[in-house]
C-alpha cells in the first residue's frame, strides 16, 4: 500500500489553524473545558497530549500493514493508553502539584477523540513521516486553542498569566471566569470570532 | 387605540385577494417601544419605592445600568453586527432597568456596567436581538455578576454596619433563614426593609404590575401562577416546620418575588407563547423558588429560577400547541408549530 492523500506538509500545517482541534472541529472538549482557568495546567496538559498524540500517531503507522480493520479501533486504544500511562506517571513523579491540579484529566487523554481521530484518519493510512508531521501540527493547533482560552480566562479570572501579576491588584477577579460557566462562555466568543473571521476571509478570496 | 383591518380600497373587479391564516386585525399603536415604555412606567412606582429607601444609591446604580445597557446595545448591535439602531424602541432601557433594580445598593459600580454588558452581548444580541432570546437578559446579566463577585452581591453585601437606617439589617429571608428572627409583614408590605433596589417593597411592585397587566405589556397568567404556586408551596413548607420564622406572607411579600413575578417572567420574549403554557411556566418558577429559597444556600432563588424556567420554554410550547380552529391537524404537520 503506497502512502496517499496529504503529504507532510500539508499535514502539519492543516492541523495548526485549517483543521484546529479545539477551534474549527470542536474535538476533545473535555479538557478544553476543565482545565483552561490557568495557562499553567492548560500548557500541561496541551503538552501531555502533544506527546501521547506524536507518540500514539507513529507506533500505528508503523503497525499499519500489520492492524485487521475490524480490531483497529481496539489498537489504537491500546497503543493510546500505553503513552496515557506513561505521561500520568511521569507528571506525578516530577511535577506533583500539577498533577493534582490535572486530577482525573490527565488519565482520560485515553478517550479524548483527537488522537483516536489522528490514528484514524491519518497514521492508520499513511507513513511514519507524515503521521508524525500530523501529529506535531495538531498538537501545535489543540495548543493553540487551548492557550487562547486559557490567557482569557486567567487574565480575567484571576488578573494573572502563568502566575504573575498582569492587571493591578484593583482588579475585579471575574469568579465566573475560574468556574466551568466561563470556559464555555470563552470557547463560544472564541469560535465566533475565529468564524466570522474565516467567513471574511473566504468572501474576499 | 386604533384598530386597522386590511385595506378595503382594492375591493372591486381587479381586487388582489390577500389570504393569511387570522388574526386579521392588527393594532398599530402596539409596537415594541410602546410596550416597553409601559414597562418603564409599571417600573416608576418600584423605583419611587426604591429612591425613598436607598436614596441616590438606587438612582446611581439603575442609572450606571440604563446607560450601560444602551452603550452595549448600540456596540454590539450597531457598531459590531452592522444592524440598524434598536436604541429607540426603550427594550435596553428595560433590561437596564430590571437589572439596576435587582442588584443591592452596595454594588460597585462595575457590577453593574459588566452586569449590563453580559445582559445585552450574552442575553441578546449572540442570540440574535429583541425576540430571538432563550433568557431574559437582564437575568442573563445578574446571574453573571453574581457568579463572578459573589462577595460583592451575597447575602452579605446588603448589610452596612454603622447606617443609622434599614441598611445595617440583613434582607428579611436571610434573617428568617440564619437566625430564626420573624420581621414583622407591614414593614415588607410597604418596602422599608433592606433588599435588592427593587424587591423591597410589594405595593409598589403590585402598583406597576398592575398598570403593566392592564396595558397588555404582559400577561396575567404566569404571574398568577407563581404567586399561587409559592402561596400553595409556602403554607406546605410551615405545616411542616422548614424554616418555620418565614410563613406565607414572608414568602409572598419578601424578597424579589412580586417584582420577579410581575416585571420579569411576564417579558414576552422569554415566557410561552399559549396561556396554558405560561401557566406550567409560571408553577415551574414557583417550585424552583422555593426549592431554591428552602433547601439551598441562596437565601433568594427568582433569578435561577427565571433562568431555569426560561430553558424549559421551547418544551413548554411544544407541549401546549393549541388545537386550531376546526379541529387538531392529523398527521406531522402539528408537530412544527410553536418550535
Amino acid at each position: 500500500m503506497t502512502s496517499q492523500g496529504p503529504t507532510a506538509a500539508e499535514r502539519f500545517l492543516n492541523g495548526i489553524i485549517p483543521e484546529n482541534p479545539t477551534l474549527r472541529q470542536l474535538l476533545g472538549m473535555c479538557p478544553t473545558l476543565a482545565v483552561t482557568n490557568g495557562v499553567k495546567p492548560a500548557l500541561t496538559m496541551a503538552g501531555a497530549t502533544a506527546f501521547v498524540l506524536i507518540c500514539a500517531n507513529v507506533i500505528t503507522s508503523l503497525m499499519r500493514k500489520a492492524i485487521k480493520p475490524h480490531l483497529r479501533i481496539l489498537v489504537f486504544t491500546l497503543t493510546i493508553a500505553t503513552f496515557v500511562t506513561i505521561a500520568d506517571r511521569f507528571l506525578q513523579a516530577f511535577m506533583p502539584e500539577m498533577s493534582k491540579v490535572l486530577g482525573p484529566y490527565v488519565p482520560l487523554i485515553i478517550v479524548n477523540c483527537i488522537i483516536i481521530c489522528r490514528c484514524e484518519v491519518c497514521a492508520a493510512k499513511q507513513s511514519v513521516g507524515i503521521a508524525a508531521a500530523d501529529a506535531v501540527g495538531v498538537s501545535l493547533g489543540f495548543t493553540l486553542g487551548l492557550g487562547a482560552i486559557s490567557v482569557i480566562r486567567e487574565i480575567l479570572g484571576s488578573g494573572t498569566l502563568l502566575g504573575l501579576r498582569v492587571l493591578p491588584q484593583a482588579w475585579p477577579n471575574w469568579g465566573i471566569q475560574v468556574l466551568p460557566p466561563g470556559a464555555f462562555l470563552t470557547l463560544g466568543l472564541i469560535l465566533g470570532f475565529v468564524n466570522w473571521y474565516s467567513g471574511r476571509r473566504a468572501a474576499r478570496a | 387605540m386604533t384598530m386597522v383591518a386590511h385595506p378595503p380600497d382594492r375591493v372591486g373587479p381587479s381586487a388582489i385577494v390577500h389570504v393569511a391564516p387570522g388574526p386579521h386585525l392588527q393594532d398599530a399603536a402596539f409596537t415594541t417601544r410602546r410596550m416597553m415604555a409601559d414597562v418603564l412606567v409599571g417600573l416608576a412606582p418600584v423605583m419611587a419605592a426604591a429612591v425613598a429607601v436607598f436614596g441616590w444609591f438606587a438612582v446611581m446604580q439603575v442609572g450606571i445600568c440604563g446607560l450601560a445597557c444602551l452603550a452595549a446595545e448600540y456596540l454590539f448591535h450597531t457598531v459590531m453586527r452592522r444592524k440598524p439602531a434598536t436604541l429607540g424602541d426603550l427594550s435596553a432601557v428595560v433590561t437596564g432597568a430590571i437589572l439596576g433594580l435587582s442588584l443591592p445598593w452596595s454594588a460597585p459600580w462595575y457590577v453593574g456596567v459588566i452586569g449590563s454588558f453580559a445582559a445585552i452581548g450574552f442575553g441578546k444580541v449572540v442570540f440574535g436581538g429583541l425576540g430571538m432570546n432563550l433568557f431574559n437578559p437582564a437575568m442573563v446579566g445578574r446571574a453573571f455578576v453574581m457568579i463572578s463577585f459573589s462577595v460583592a452581591l451575597g447575602a452579605g453585601a446588603f448589610v452596612l454596619p454603622d447606617a443609622p437606617s434599614v441598611l445595617s439589617q440583613a434582607t428579611p429571608l436571610t434573617v428568617g433563614k440564619m437566625t430564626g428572627e420573624v420581621t414583622p409583614l407591614w414593614p415588607l408590605f410597604v418596602g422599608n426593609v433592606n433588599g435588592s433596589l427593587g424587591e423591597t417593597s410589594a405595593i409598589a411592585c403590585l402598583l406597576g404590575g398592575l398598570w403593566i397587566l392592564v396595558r397588555r405589556a404582559g400577561t396575567w397568567d404566569a404571574p398568577l401562577a407563581i404567586v399561587g404556586t409559592v402561596a400553595v408551596l409556602s403554607a406546605g413548607a410551615q405545616l411542616a416546620g422548614i424554616h418555620p420564622s418565614l410563613t406565607v406572607g414572608h414568602h409572598l411579600l419578601g424578597g424579589s418575588l412580586l417584582f420577579g413575578a410581575l416585571f420579569i417572567a411576564t417579558d414576552p420574549v422569554t415566557s410561552p407563547l399559549t396561556r396554558s403554557g405560561r401557566a406550567v411556566f409560571g408553577i415551574l418558577i414557583g417550585l424552583f423558588v422555593m426549592v431554591i429559597r428552602l433547601f439551598s444556600g441562596y437565601p433568594e432563588g427568582v433569578m435561577f429560577a427565571v433562568l431555569l424556567a426560561n430553558a424549559m420554554v421551547p418544551l413548554i410550547n411544544r407541549w401546549t400547541v393549541p388545537t386550531p380552529l376546526g379541529g387538531p391537524v392529523p398527521g406531522p404537520v402539528q408537530k412544527g408549530g410553536g418550535a
